[in-house]
């Protein structure tokens, strides 16, 4: 009876360890094979790092890049701020004639299928191009737009549940102190959620940087994005540049999560040196 | 308490009606959280809102800062009418229960967040958050956080900041609900003076009584939406005017009866537990035969082994239980109609509480001022 919990537990290691080695091991290989000699993706001829410079040389790739990344950029922009602005109205407006209807359709993006959002904004813009000539084709605008529709849904669900953590208290004060609902949101609410709009920012980047299939839809001839030519480059045969370029991105992720995590976990310690200060007061 | 009694008929003052609140009320999707109250503070005062749990007075104080507008009444401070003026523009600040203190700034640009609304000069804040700290003894933290503070630092700086504006009216809701029991009986002399000294108008919301009583000149009784007696603490605990008032505040022992005699120096109520009717020194307005109740205090009544000499107001019972509180004791006594009578002794002498145990035969009496009449 004693020893039952700790069976339970080696038996969760080892699940632990199979579920990690099932989602780490295809990266590990990827990132090792990038570093491959050999062109062919599945035999290892020693160690080279030919690969990279071939990604840096190839001037396709690199645009597409810089393209997804300034796309990113913008989208991630555009819909913190409709997000904040929708969450404030979802949240803080309690009772308004079609709310839930807002809601509902304001996070609907999260369960569509991506396919079905591509379709429709595809026909959207063909026929409003028809209609009243603009957009005249599709490009980075189209897939801007296309993007900021379903990324808003993710970064209004982060700050609308930051903002209902939110004690209301708080803008209540500012305002008895003298502060008008716009100086309350400005010195007040802002910087209370802005935890939440750096955390649907970036959500909503890499949302963008990886999207394929609602861009495949919207784009147009000169618009091609990142995954867009990593997917077709694919489809012509494995390259190990791709191996390369899919490795600066998982050490680029790694080194953001890694700051993302030392940032917090300096806070943690600053918070806990706090509370001890208190108690020894 | 003959004081209390003998302050009742006080000249009206121009001051006395700083505050006005006339036939306020707030209903919420058809309930009625506060119900056509009308009372007026005056400069100066401490004002307690007592009442239990959802009896609509954070509702009131809320509508006194400008958090929710009145469904009909309207509140008038210093002549002003509040009406339709959003709470950034009323003179009046808060001290939220949770004190709200901005967590992204310090003690000192907390206290400074009000007067920068003004647009004051800087060395004019700065000198006016120095003495905001110094007045709540806190200068030595005034660069920390408010997450670095313990609960009744937090306090003194959130009372420091909404006395910075200077304002006409002060609003606490429950000020010591964040705090724990000992902290709480410091910190509530320490408002108070502060308060005092700087001779702030302020309202406070409180469901507890001995809180009430410690800090307000006047309470303000309030039951379901609606104000049932105002007072000094004296006032309110001698002079019940209703039974709730009479049990909502400390304990009281209930005689439900009928008005038997009424005249000018007494009256007599006939009641089920006495055998001869209850005789109270003073006289009600009233019809003979109305019902009514007879409202004793605990430490009013007496209690003896040998059958007291007086004539009224005394009777037989059976020492059922006794709590013993140290200072003093309480014996519920049970007389013969089966009803519970509290009595609290004091033991002045050390052991004193043995003079009675329980099941002992006792007699229980009152003088004829004891206990009051409750028609309400
Ligand atoms: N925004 C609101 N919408 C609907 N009902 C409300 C609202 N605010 C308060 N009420 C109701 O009004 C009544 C009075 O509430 P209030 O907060 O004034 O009580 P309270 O006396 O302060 O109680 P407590 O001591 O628990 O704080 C309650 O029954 C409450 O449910
Ligand atoms: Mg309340």
């Amino acid at each position: 009876m004693n020893n039952g919990p700790a069976r339970i537990s080696k038996f969760s290691y080892a699940a632990l360890i199979v579920g990690f080695i099932f989602l780490y091991a295809p990266m590990l290989s990827l990132v090792i094979y990038s570093f491959n000699e050999s062109r062919l993706v599945t035999v290892w001829a020693g160690f080279s790092t030919k690969w990279y410079g071939e990604l840096f040389n190839d001037q396709q790739i690199m645009q597409a890049a810089w393209r997804s990344l300034q796309l990113a950029a913008f989208t991630a922009t555009a819909s913190t701020i409709l997000g904040t602005l929708s969450a404030i109205v979802i949240v803080r407006f309690k009772r308004f004639r079609g709310r839930t209807a807002f809601t509902a359709m304001i996070t609907a993006p999260l369960v569509m299928p991506e396919v079905i959002t591509g379709l429709s904004l595809l026909l959207l813009f063909v026929s409003l191009g028809q209609w009243i000539g603009w957009p005249e084709g599709r490009g980075m605008h189209t897939i801007w737009i296309a993007h900021v529709t379903f990324t808003v849904a993710f970064v209004n669900v982060v700050i609308s549940s930051r903002l209902q953590e939110m004690d209301i208290s708080l803008e209540e004060a500012a305002m008895d102190l003298g502060a008008n609902r716009v100086k309350t949101f400005f010195t007040i609410t802002l910087p209370i959620i802005s935890p939440a709009l750096i955390s649907g920012w970036l959500l909503a980047f890499t949302l963008s940087l990886d999207d394929l299939v609602v861009a495949s839809f919207v784009s147009g001839p000169s618009s091609t994005t990142l995954p867009m030519v990593v997917f077709s480059s694919v489809r012509l045969g494995l390259s190990p540049k791709i191996n390369a370029l899919a490795t600066i991105l998982i050490s680029l992720v790694s080194i953001a999560a890694f700051i993302g995590w030392w940032l917090m976990w300096r806070k943690e310690r600053q918070r806990l040196r706090d509370i001890q200060d208190i108690t020894s007061i | 308490m003959t004081a209390a009694k003998a302050a009742a008929p006080s000249p009206v003052l121009p001051t006395d009606n700083y505050v006005t609140i006339n036939n306020i009320s707030k209903t919420f999707d058809g309930f009625r959280a506060v119900h056509d109250v009308s009372f007026s503070i005056r400069k100066g005062e401490i004002f307690a809102l007592l009442g239990a749990s959802g009896c609509g007075k954070s509702t009131l104080l809320r509508m006194l800062a400008g958090f929710e507008a009145p469904t009909a009444g309207t509140i008038l401070l210093d002549g002003l009418d509040l009406n339709g003026l959003p709470p950034y523009r009323r003179p009046i600040n808060m001290m939220f229960q949770s004190y709200a203190l901005f967590p992204h700034m310090t003690v000192e640009q907390n206290i400074a967040y009000g007067l920068k609304q003004d647009k004051l000069p800087k060395h004019e804040i700065n000198d006016r958050v120095q003495e905001m700290l110094k007045l709540v003894r806190m200068e030595t933290y005034a660069k920390r956080k408010p997450h670095q503070l313990s609960g009744g630092q937090q306090q003194r700086v959130a009372l420091a900041r909404s006395l910075s504006k200077g304002p006409k009216l002060l609003l606490l809701d429950e000020p010591m609900g964040a705090l724990d029991k000992k902290l709480r009986t410091q910190m509530q002399l320490e408002v108070v003076r502060i308060i005092e000294r700087l001779g702030v108008t302020c309202v406070m919301v409180t469901h507890d009584q001995e809180e009430a009583m410690t800090m307000a000149h006047r309470i303000a009784i309030m039951e379901a939406g609606q104000i049932s007696q105002i007072g000094t603490p004296a006032e309110i605990y001698e002079q019940p005017n209703c039974r709730y008032t009479a049990s909502f505040i400390g304990s009281v022992n209930l005689f439900e009866g009928t008005l038997d005699e009424d005249q000018i120096d007494h009256c007599t109520i006939k009641t089920a537990d006495l055998d001869v009717p209850i005789y109270v020194g003073h006289g009600v307005t009233g019809m003979t035969g109305m019902p009514c109740a007879f409202a004793v205090r605990p430490e009013k009544v007496s209690m003896s082994k040998t059958r007291p000499e007086q004539m009224h107001n005394h009777v037989a019972g059976i020492i059922q239980d006794i709590a013993y509180l140290g200072s003093e004791s309480v014996y519920h006594v049970r007389l013969q109609s089966g009803k519970m009578v509290q009595v609290e002794l004091v033991n002045a002498v050390r052991w004193g509480s043995e003079r009675f145990a329980a099941d002992d035969a006792v007699w229980i009496y009152w003088e004829d001022e004891s206990g009051v009449v409750l028609t309400a």
